[in-house]
């Protein structure tokens, strides 16, 4: 193991690790976003909604990520699409893990005891009402340990945007490997780094589910 | 009895094929206290969760005084007009269904803070005076999950009153109590009884039901097989299926 490489290039591995925190940080958000959205369209009452949800996960979870973000950044502009690497990335890889945490986040609310809606409707809230304050306030709870193992998934996950050329932690390994012929060192420090990443993420979701334990 | 305060006018109620409750009419007086016996399966608690429309029924009518709880209306419509009828429809549950991620004055204040506009003030003095009435006033900022099965039941029974129901529904609600904390249950019950609160009472306790309420009504295969003053249906019951029951059910006490 060449060190003395590893020492030299790390700064700029941090560098592309910044860019790498940066599309998992936007894509993790849009991903809540969509399943938020696409936990609401599953459990809706409109059966449209229902069905459109349906669809979204469906396609989203049958066809590999790296086809989809080739859609998006390759096809996009053939259908009037026109994103920079970065944007087909985040948005790519935002919507991808959106229908995941879709069926997490509708995981837990339809595991929210089913009393609990009833006592709440029974005093007269509305369904909205009921959900607002009873069953979301729960089935939060229920969903931070799960939408942790997303958020893992999605953190290694931005490592396919190499493939669109946005310039992140895999792609300068790639980069540096062009120019030093040394692929064990390049991808080994890579690999440590994602692996700090998602260490220091880890903590966070336990200390969040920590804290939001029940008394 | 004078003009019915709950009338249920030819309640039926099939899933698919399944009739579980077959044409009941039931009419039950301001301040009288009803209980509702019998097998499981029978159809007792689907008849009082048609009450307040948690299971609505496939057809017959369901009044609360001059309101049909169940009137055909618009979906939009009729979400409005349930909510507002179940707030003077009191429900307390076997198994408690107390918010778990609120305290017990977060219970009780909950709805009537969300429904009825009240200040924050109003909703603590309310808070204070239900758990008075449940003699829990001193868990106040507990969390369910401190407080035992009995005393989770009293604090139900508050978070139902604090809504100033006209009726009181109780499904089952000292079923899921270790024996023990059965009778302070029993007791809030008997203080409400004694308050004139309309109830009415899906129970299993033979015992409670002759001493607080003014009639039963024994069900089974989704029929009301007979019903009575408590003297009249425990002591000298008419049919050989409430005998069945009666006998049955007293072998499984004892």
């Amino acid at each position: 193991m060449d060190f003395d490489l590893i020492l030299r290039v790390y700064p700029f591995f941090l560098e592309a690790a910044w860019v790498t925190i940066q599309l998992s940080v936007y894509s993790i958000a849009l991903g809540l976003a969509c399943g938020a959205l696409g936990a609401a369209a599953r459990l809706s009452r409109s059966k449209p909604a229902r069905a459109a949800g349906a669809v979204y996960v469906s396609v989203i979870r049958g066809t590999p990520a790296l086809i989809q973000l080739f859609i998006l950044y390759f096809g996009g502009p053939q259908i009037g699409i026109q994103l920079d690497a970065f944007e087909a990335g985040v948005i790519g890889l935002g919507v991808n893990i959106g229908a995941y945490m879709t069926e997490t986040m509708r995981g837990a609310i339809i595991a929210v005891d089913k009393g609990q809606g009833e006592a709440a409707r029974t005093l007269g809230m509305s369904r909205a009402q009921a959900m607002r304050k009873v069953i979301l306030p729960q089935a939060a709870r229920l969903m931070i340990r799960p939408l942790g193992v997303n958020i893992n998934a999605q953190i290694k996950g931005t490592a396919l945007v190499a493939a669109i050329s946005v310039v992140e932690l895999t792609y300068t390994a790639q980069r540096y490997i062009g120019s030093t012929y040394k692929p064990f060192e390049m991808f080994f420090l890579a690999g440590v780094i994602y692996l700090v990443i998602i260490y220091a993420t880890g903590l966070g979701i336990s200390y969040l589910d920590r804290k939001a334990a029940l008394r | 009895m004078s003009k019915p305060f709950v009338d249920i006018r030819h309640a039926a109620k099939k899933f698919g094929e399944l009739e579980v409750l077959h044409d009941i009419s039931m009419q039950i007086g301001k301040g009288e206290i009803v209980a509702i016996i019998g097998p499981s399966g029978s159809g007792k608690s689907t008849l009082l969760r048609a009450i307040n429309d948690l299971d609505p029924l496939s057809s017959g009518e369901v009044w609360l005084e001059d309101m049909q709880v169940n009137k055909a209306l618009p979906p939009r419509q009729y979400e409005k007009h349930i909510n507002q009828v179940r707030q003077d429809i009191g429900m307390v549950f076997q198994h408690f269904n107390l918010f778990p991620h609120l305290t017990v004055r977060g219970n009780i204040t909950l709805a009537p803070k969300m429904l009825k506009g009240i200040s924050d003030a109003e909703a603590n003095a309310l808070a204070e005076e239900q758990l008075k009435r449940v003699g829990l006033l001193e868990r106040i900022d507990y969390y369910p999950s401190q407080l035992s099965g009995g005393q989770k039941q009293r604090v139900a029974i508050a978070r139902a009153l604090a809504m100033k129901p006209k009726v009181m529904l109780f499904d089952e609600a000292t079923s899921a109590l270790d024996p023990e904390l059965v009778e302070e249950v029993n007791q809030v019950m008997k203080q409400l009884a004694e308050e004139h609160m309309t109830m009415i009472i899906v129970t299993h306790e033979m015992g409670f039901a002759e001493s607080v309420c003014d009639r039963v009504v024994f069900m089974d295969g989704g029929y009301v097989v007979e019903e009575g003053p408590p003297e009249v249906l425990f002591r000298n019951p008419s049919h050989e299926r409430t005998r069945n029951f009666l006998r049955k059910h007293l072998q499984g006490q004892s």
